[in-house]
């Protein structure tokens, strides 16, 4: 069997999206001339990149997960606390983040496969226990500060010999992505994926559809964690660094072609949505259109993507094109 | 026996077919007031589609409905009502947590002064108990509180509400424990004695002979004969409900002396929905397990793969007992089951014909044998799947398709037992003789296969012994090429433990 390129089904238009957005960008933005432009873009769509990740995992095996951004705002705050400037914090408090991040997911996991809870609901529980336990634990005011080790993560950048200075948080990004795109090729991706478009054929099958399920809750609450070093670094230390970012999380996965309900898309589409999202929150900005319209846009990006989506199936339907049912060619002599 | 000269409903030269496939040729019926009807016939002979003529809910093709000697025409299943018609389906329709009035009326609640008329409605459902004779139920109960056969009682009081006069029951008995059967047949009786007209599809031979006066039989979606109860022996019954041709090809059977070691035994195995259950399947042999819907076959399979694991007996595995609790255990024993329905849990349609190729393999076994021992173009071809490439979702290819990319996915973990509920269920000719040929070439690779099929030409063809079971047990053992007379008298208890 040779390799071609091929595309995961739904996941086209994203890339065409943004492909425009770019161009229009370039058009726009005087920035936007030269590749540090594109980079400084890059740098700042990586945490929302990671977090679409993160929460593909859990959309395309059927769950939602919503408790990332409460998560996120928890591991700034703790971190800040932590360390409060202490440079040699720095790395326990890292661990020990990503450690918090995991035992969310686990939670989040178990509550929704043992229990039997709606992930939906499991996770708005979460946010709203994160966020409780945040504000009871700050007052209202996150205390302390990161260390400048810390801060690294978010703001500072490696010189990559022939490329030149590249963001921390790109390159923990690409390596993110890589590693979110082979573990899709891989037997647990692909059964992941099954286990969202048919629970009972994975059981049937004798797979483990807890386990899955759990493991992707577990991948969202790490990368959350790992959102949250980044976006701690980058914008510091606040009470409200991660909020809304669950939502924005959904829409940029959404946006990327993946089915809600799950069982369909690409982890590098959805990473594709996140970044679409921030380049036209960017262009929006750069055309004077308000900040305060960016959650209403959302609004009708998700909306749209998912109505694109279902339309799609239905008009085809209804049209009795079956697009694909073709089944006079013999793959192989036998 | 209280009949009216004219009947109450009559169909006469119904026909209808489902995508170009013909379902009901040319069938009358006519249904009187104050009698029980029953319709037989096997699995897939036109019962259930009949049923759903008579309440509107498919429109015949051609053929006309008279209702009361008057032409009608059913646009839906409203229309039926209207008319008087009403069906009791197998599923049960009940809200569980409402009352008994509030069910029987729902959706048309009587209305009094814009307030639903809570009083007026409880006092109708218990005029309608009442004239049934059912005092043990109250209107206000909840429903969750009712056993499954007083909620028979509610459905059928809902079906009066609304005026019925001819009323269609569905196997009636499939959700009931014996002792609730007793009453089915009294609450049937007295419904008669109170002139309404009840058409009674079931499969069971000793119910339609307790209850019904006369008795239609349907094969194949045609009308074989309509005579009354007391003109036909259970003999006679039979042979009109199989008489069929047996001229379809199938592989040659295995020779005995090619059969090896026994690969699965049960041991008085059984748990909720079969019982004491003792067989033997051997590698190389292909044993049929035949049975009416309901009969427990289809249990067994999911009992073996671990589904609904057995709860008394013991179970071995090439000579070895094995307590399996999940289908993950006895896919790693070797142990495969190709469910009968392979859209609900035999395939994941979204994803690839390579990824569903691989499920099983992905799915269930960890290490060296979950990665590529054959690769997937070789399993494909074997099975001779028609696909565009290994990048088409399976749900765009034909049902015969898809049928071998689960059989595809159960070869890729080389099973020593292979189980098969209804394999060729839905499929077109070619389709079926490849799966044939392949199951039959699996047992000369020294599979053990058990293969449950409701196609009696099919499991006699295949099968080089089969095994009958009725009511959650094994009614007996019938060698290769037993009539299809045979298996039925044994499928529906017409006669007990034949030897083989």
């Amino acid at each position: 069997m040779t390799w071609r390129p091929r595309l995961a089904e739904g996941t086209a238009p994203v890339l065409v999206v943004l492909l425009l957005l770019l161009v229009g960008l370039a058009i726009v933005g005087p920035a936007y001339d030269e590749p540090s432009g594109y980079l400084a873009l890059l740098k700042r769509a990586a945490p929302l990149m990671i977090l679409a990740i993160g929460q593909y995992f859990v959309i395309v095996s059927g769950g939602f997960d919503l408790s990332v951004g409460a998560l996120v705002t928890a591991g700034v705050v703790i971190a800040a606390r932590l360390i409060d400037g202490d440079e040699s914090a720095t790395t326990p408090v890292i661990l020990l983040v990503l450690g918090f991040g995991v035992l969310v997911g686990l939670l989040n996991g178990l509550i929704t496969t043992k229990l039997l809870v709606p992930s939906f609901i499991v996770t708005l529980g979460m946010l709203l226990v994160l966020d409780g336990a945040t504000f009871l634990w700050t007052d209202g005011a996150p205390r302390g500060a990161l260390s400048a080790g810390f801060r690294t993560f978010g703001r500072g950048a490696l010189d990559v010999p022939l490329l030149g200075e590249i963001p921390w948080s790109v390159l923990i990004l690409l390596a993110i992505l890589v590693a979110a795109a082979l573990f899709m090729r891989s037997g647990t991706g692909r059964a992941l994926v099954a286990a969202g478009d048919n629970e009972a054929a994975v059981r049937m099958s004798g797979g483990q559809v807890d386990r899955l399920r759990l493991l992707g809750f577990v991948l969202s609450g790490l990368l959350a964690a790992v959102a949250a070093i980044l976006l701690g670094g980058f914008a510091g230390v606040s009470a409200q660094v991660g909020s809304g970012l669950e939502f924005r999380a959904i829409t940029a996965v959404v946006l990327g072609g993946v089915l809600l309900g799950g069982g369909r898309g690409s982890v590098v589409a959805a990473a594709a949505g996140a970044l679409s999202l921030e380049a036209l929150f960017t262009l929006l900005n750069l055309l004077g259109v308000s900040g305060a319209l960016e959650s209403a846009v959302q609004g009708l990006i998700i909306i749209a993507a998912v109505a694109y989506a279902s339309l799609g199936g239905g008009l085809r339907q209804r049209l009795r094109l079956r697009p694909k049912q073709c089944n006079t060619v013999q793959p192989a002599p036998s | 026996m209280t009949s009216d000269a004219t009947p109450r409903v009559r169909l006469s030269a119904i026909t209808k077919s489902f995508l170009g496939v013909p379902v009901l040729h040319g069938v009358d019926l006519d249904l009187r007031g104050g009698e029980v009807h029953a319709v037989m016939g096997e699995n897939g002979a036109g019962k259930s589609t009949l049923l759903k003529v008579l309440a509107g809910v498919h429109r015949p093709d051609s053929g006309t409905i008279e209702v009361d000697g008057e032409a009608a025409s059913f646009a839906g299943p409203t229309d039926a009502q209207r008319a008087g018609i009403a069906i009791i389906h197998q599923e049960f329709t009940l809200l569980p947590h409402r009352s008994v009035a509030e069910n029987v009326y729902l959706g048309r609640e009587p209305v009094r002064r814009m307030q639903v008329d809570r009083r007026r409605m409880v006092a109708d459902t218990r005029k309608l108990l009442d004239w049934l004779g059912e005092d043990g139920i109250d209107p206000t109960d909840a429903v969750s509180s009712l056993s499954v056969a007083q909620r028979q009682v509610v459905e059928i009081v809902k079906a009066l509400s609304t005026d019925a006069r001819v009323l269609g029951m569905d196997e009636p008995t499939a959700a009931l424990a014996d002792h609730e059967v007793e009453l089915l047949y009294d609450l049937v009786r007295r419904l008669r004695e109170r002139g309404i007209a009840i058409l009674y599809v079931s499969h069971r031979m000793r119910e339609v002979f307790d209850l019904s006066d006369r008795i239609t039989v349907l094969k194949d979606g045609r009308f074989v004969t309509c005579a009354p109860t007391g003109e036909l022996t259970p003999d006679d019954l039979v042979r009109h409900m199989v008489g069929r041709e047996l001229g379809d090809y199938y592989p040659d059977r295995a020779a005995p002396e090619d059969f090896g070691r026994v690969r699965l035994a049960l041991r008085d195995a059984g748990n909720a929905r079969v019982r004491d259950l003792n067989l033997e399947v051997r590698a190389g042999e292909i044993v049929g397990l035949a049975g009416l819907q309901g009969s427990g076959r289809s249990a067994l399979a999911r009992a073996v793969f671990g589904v609904e694991p057995f709860t008394t007996g013991r179970m071995e595995v090439d000579g070895a007992a094995q307590r399996v609790t999940r289908p993950r255990t006895a896919v790693r024993l070797g142990i495969a089951l190709v469910t009968e329905d392979r859209k609900g849990d035999g395939l994941a349609l979204r994803q690839s014909v390579r990824d569903n190729t691989l499920l099983v393999r992905r799915a269930a076994l960890r290490g060296p044998r979950s990665r590529a021992r054959h690769d997937v173009p070789s399993l494909l071809d074997l099975v001779t799947v028609v696909a565009r490439g290994e990048h088409q979702e399976v749900r765009f290819l034909s049902g015969g398709n898809q049928q071998k990319v689960v059989l595809a996915k159960w070869l890729a973990v080389e099973p020593r037992v292979l189980l098969v509920d209804e394999p060729t269920r839905g499929i077109d000719v070619g389709a079926k003789r490849a799966v044939h040929e392949l199951l039959r070439d699996l047992a000369k690779r020294g599979v053990a296969v058990l293969m449950i099929s409701s196609e009696l030409p099919e499991l006699i063809g295949m099968s080089d012994r089969i095994l009958v079971m009725h009511a959650g047990a094994l009614a007996g053992e019938l060698p290769a090429g037993a009539s299809e007379g045979d298996v039925m008298a044994l499928a529906t208890g017409h006669r007990a433990g034949a030897a083989a």
